[in-house]
């Protein structure tokens, strides 16, 4: 057992789900007791998603406690295959199902035999992985079931495509500005001459699939989704694959010079036509990107040797401690990680950027060496935003796990060029905005603090307040409770009330509301 | 059209959403001050939990999560060692006055025997550990309360009578207190020496303005379960009386009939002016007393309400259901004037709400209005596809429908609001009735030229 009061990453089988209602037409069922299905609540409220969640649970109750699911499953993904008609129904198990140690295979069998859709489970161990990894999982395993499938039918098209292409492969629901960053992500190959075939799995449609292997090569953004598929891709396919996270000016153009690389090799026996990217990249750098000018630029001088610390996932972190470091000239007294699975490679990546390297899932962890630290500014998640309110230093978010104001309406990527410049943003205000805090301080504060607070409350001279109405009124949040205190002693001066008990604040509130 | 004699009841597949039982410590830790929970489980269940609560869970909250891990669950470790290690914590952490153990599916499954293990670990650190099966096998979102709290009827002290009159004495003095200069109430003659404990949790201020009600008819409310401190628990014990604030509390009021021989005193829930008005009245009539100016205030509440009656006059409602509130705030909506299509449900216990079914009947027939279907265990695919043919003006649902709902132009209030807002007694139903509106008012403010913003097609 283990007490925790918070967590970075969520359970296994968030991973699968994200990944299933990623893609277009497909269902996923869960095989989970009432109110797990809180995946729908978070779709549909902090992603803003206009509609139904393709996700239900097949309830586990006390009757299927004591007899086991038997028809109920196999029931519950007839009728959805009925009634939704998805490409794909996914059963997924949840903690509650490992447990019980059902045999969904055995259920998935059954309904595959009468339903008009295709049924897998998801092939995910609750205990022993977290969010990404089975998202990494999942993804990997309906790739690789529509692709085998193919081949047995074959119907499988292994020629490439004429124009040099690539594959997208790990973008989905709920992922920290997934969005933004694939529309980033298409404009930055097609740019220089490669189109797209596919992105995967964000509005994937399955019956496409097969032509994954069409492209010329896959390009994997984030570290924690995408890498197994792109794996299999490779060794069965012989795809070749770009992991490079383009996020940064120098990441960024390596990723580019990467593609370079391997479409010129087949460039030259296609079309016999060599593409320079190179002057791509220069003329990018300088004029798409304000990141390099910024950085040469005096504002950015004010910011050397400051120190910051940074946490969040391998991706994420890593790339950020990079951009300031290498980029910025700024110091980074940590960099962490809650991906644990993945500490090796991030290890690899942060070595010799930073003073010390924290890898961790607890957040105490977190906040005690961020407070010893004292950094200047954290770049972190949300709770690492909480963490920098507490000890009164300014964050900025750059990781999951996030709130609904991490789903900006706005065009916000952190890849490719337009990335570059958000960073900046983001950076650059969450130290200035340190420094200004700083000043006011050193000059004792807005003098508008002490006027605005007055002007709340009338001339109270002749009311008292009894010590249980007072109590009464200190319950009431601090936002309003100037303006209730207000509007209490004025009805209590209209009535001849010298002294404000519990009752008359009771009958100022309803008089007030009528 | 169903009679309107009988209340039909329909049962669906239990295919909805709702929220899990155990989030019920989200509101219970902030009544309970003295209090810290445990939630047994797996991360699933703190990833709810995480993400339920939202900014709560950064506030230093006195919960926490004890993640069952694989160990756990094969059993090479021993539950109690655990337990005790994590409790051990939990009282240096935060010093509580009582732990509470929420017990969750998980716990169910692999028959942890919380019940068991507490009263040992109880003895062994010197905390009193009370444990309720909130899960998601059994139970829906508030039900949890209702577990929690009958967990909690356990450890209420044993009505004694000399302090019990002594108790009513001091309240006696303090009406007497705060009557003194105050010359808009009606100033009681005496005070029945009565024994009246309301269950049910709500905020403090909500709490204290409900006392306020019976008091004006010269009833006493002797305490609260739950108390805002543990060690404030009400006494319990034959002679007592108990009166439900909540609909979803019919545990709570079984085990304080059977186990602690109080009285229940069935009544309609005080929510919106006419159930407070009949809850008042049924509290009264336990008491032989004859309710004063009820009538008169009942009716002043109407008319500050006009406003937003005339918004609602005639609309039509819809309750998905995942709260079991439902009941209650159809037949304050119908008394507004509204139509109510259907009222879904997770669990209808006929007994506990009798009195809130008869109010319901009563307001139709009197509002002239169709009684809605009451649909126990709702399928929220059916009742989606319900809506699409009925079209009402309003659907009270869960967050995970509520968007793709008014993509479709179907205006949505959330259901959760209601459970967190103030509604009860008199002073809130303004505030109530704010929430109901709200969706309303907000339409008749935008424009539209797009009737429909989902992002699906559009079946023939």
């Amino acid at each position: 057992m283990k007490l925790a009061y918070w967590m970075y990453a969520g359970p296994a089988h968030i991973g699968t789900l994200r990944v299933a209602s990623s893609f277009r037409n497909v269902h996923a069922i869960m095989h989970a007791p009432l109110g797990d299905d809180y995946f729908n609540v978070m779709r549909s409220t902090p992603e803003r998603e206009r509609d139904f969640t393709p996700v239900t649970a097949s309830v586990v109750d006390r009757h299927v406690l004591a007899r086991g699911s038997q028809e109920k499953v196999v029931n519950n993904i007839s009728r959805k295959d009925e009634e939704q008609n998805p490409d794909l129904i996914v059963l997924t198990p949840t903690c509650t199902s490992s447990i019980l140690q059902e045999d969904l295979q055995n259920f998935v069998d059954r309904a595959s035999l009468s339903s008009e859709s295709d049924v897998i489970p998801a092939d995910v161990n609750h205990y022993r992985v977290n969010e990404l990894q089975a998202a990494d999982r999942t993804l990997e395993q309906i790739t690789r079931f529509y692709l085998d499938r193919s081949r047995k039918q074959n119907t499988l098209d292994r020629s490439v495509t004429n124009i040099p292409s690539a594959n997208i492969i790990g973008i989905f629901t709920l992922g920290f500005h997934n969005q933004h960053d694939c529309r980033e992500l298409k404009r930055l190959p097609r740019e220089s001459g490669i189109a797209i075939n596919q992105v995967i799995p964000e509005g994937g449609s399955l019956k496409y699939l097969k032509d994954l292997s069409r492209a010329w090569f896959n390009t994997v953004p984030y570290r924690e989704v995408g890498l197994m598929t792109a794996t299999l891709l490779e060794e069965e396919y012989g795809m070749p694959y770009i992991s490079i996270t383009p996020m940064g000016i120098s990441n960024t153009a390596d990723f580019i010079l990467q593609i370079g690389k391997l479409v010129n090799v087949w460039a030259s026996a296609i079309s016999e036509k060599k593409l320079n990217y190179e002057l791509y990249v220069d003329n990018q750098t300088k004029f798409v990107s304000q990141a390099a000018w910024f950085s040469k630029s005096i504002d950015c001088q004010n910011l050397a040797g400051k120190e910051a610390a940074i946490f969040g996932d391998a991706t994420h972190a890593a790339s950020i401690t990079k951009i300031l470091v290498k980029e910025m000239g700024i110091r980074v007294s940590c960099s962490g990680t809650y991906c644990k699975h993945d500490a090796e490679w991030f290890n690899e990546q942060v070595q010799g950027l930073c003073d010390e390297v924290l890898i961790t899932e607890d957040h105490t962890e977190v906040g005690d060496t961020t407070a010893r630290i004292e950094p200047s500014a954290i770049f972190g998640t949300q709770m690492e935003r909480h963490i920098g309110k507490r000890i009164d230093i300014p964050c900025g978010v750059i990781s999951s796990p996030v709130h609904i104001q991490n789903f900006p309406l706005g065009y916000r990527p952190f890849l490719g060029h337009e990335g570059t410049n958000q960073i900046a943003d983001l950076v650059y205000n969450s130290f200035n905005l340190g420094m200004e805090d700083h000043s006011l301080d050193v000059f004792g504060g807005h003098d508008t603090k002490e006027i605005s607070a007055k002007s709340l409350s009338t001339n109270t001279k002749d009311i008292n307040w009894t010590p249980e109405a007072e109590s009464e009124l200190n319950k009431i949040p601090g936002f309003v409770r100037g303006k209730i205190k207000k509007n209490t002693e004025s009805f209590a001066i209209q009535n001849n009330i010298s002294e404000i008990t519990i009752d008359v604040t009771y009958m100022a509130k309803e008089k007030l509301s009528s | 059209m169903k009679t309107l004699e009988i209340p039909t009841f329909e049962c669906e597949t239990g295919n909805y959403h709702t929220f899990c039982p155990i989030s019920c410590v989200a509101w219970l830790y902030q009544k309970i001050e003295d209090s810290s929970f445990l939630v047994v489980g797996t991360k699933t269940r703190g990833y709810f939990l995480q993400s339920a609560l939202g900014v709560t869970i950064f506030a230093e909250p006195r919960y926490a999560m004890a993640e069952l891990e694989e160990g756990d669950i094969s059993a090479q470790l021993n539950d109690q060692e655990e337990l005790e290690r994590i409790c051990l914590r939990v009282k240096n952490d935060r010093n509580p006055s009582v732990i509470i153990w929420i017990g969750t599916c998980t716990t169910e499954i692999i028959k942890m025997d919380l019940e068991g293990i507490a009263p040992k670990l109880e003895k062994q650190l010197g905390i009193p550990i009370v444990v309720a099966r909130a899960n998601g096998l059994d139970y829906a979102f508030t039900q949890g309360e209702d577990t929690a709290l009958a967990a909690m009827t356990h450890r209420c002290p044993e009505c004694n009578h000399r302090i019990t009159d002594e108790e009513v004495n001091k309240a006696k003095l303090l009406v007497v207190d705060t009557d003194q200069n105050n010359n808009l109430f009606d100033r009681k003659k005496k005070l029945t020496t009565s024994n009246l404990v309301l269950f049910g949790s709500l905020p403090s201020s909500v709490a204290s303005q409900l006392n306020l009600e019976p008091r004006r008819q010269s009833v006493c409310v002797s305490g609260w379960l739950p108390s805002q401190k543990y060690a404030d628990l009400p006494a319990l014990g034959k002679g007592v009386y108990v009166c439900g604030v909540n609909p979803f509390l019919s545990r709570t009021a079984t085990t304080l009939m059977r186990r602690r021989k109080c009285q229940l005193i069935g009544a309609p829930f005080p929510i919106g002016p006419d159930g407070t008005r009949a809850w008042i009245e049924k509290i009264c009539s336990a008491f032989d007393l004859k309710p004063d100016g009820l009538e008169e205030r009942e009716s002043q509440i109407w008319k500050s309400l006009s406003d937003y009656l005339e918004i609602l006059t005639g609309k039509s409602i819809f309750f998905m259901g995942d709260n079991l509130l439902e009941i209650s705030l159809a037949r304050f909506l119908i008394r507004c004037g509204m139509v109510v299509y259907e009222v879904g449900i997770p669990y209808m216990d006929r007994r506990y709400q009798a009195a809130e079914l008869l109010l319901l009947q009563c307001t139709c027939e009197k509002m002239k209005k169709p009684m809605p279907r009451i649909v126990e265990k709702p399928d929220n695919y059916s009742q989606v596809q319900r809506m699409h043919e009925l079209q009402p003006d309003l659907a009270i649902t869960g967050m995970a429908h509520a968007n793709p709902l008014e993509a479709r132009n179907i205006d949505t209030k959330w259901s959760v609001e209601f459970t967190f807002a103030q509604i009860h007694g008199f002073v809130n139903a303004r505030d109530a009735l704010e929430l109901v509106t709200r969706p309303l008012r907000r339409r008749a403010e935008s424009i539209y030229r797009c009737r429909n913003l989902s992002k699906q097609m559009v079946k023939g």
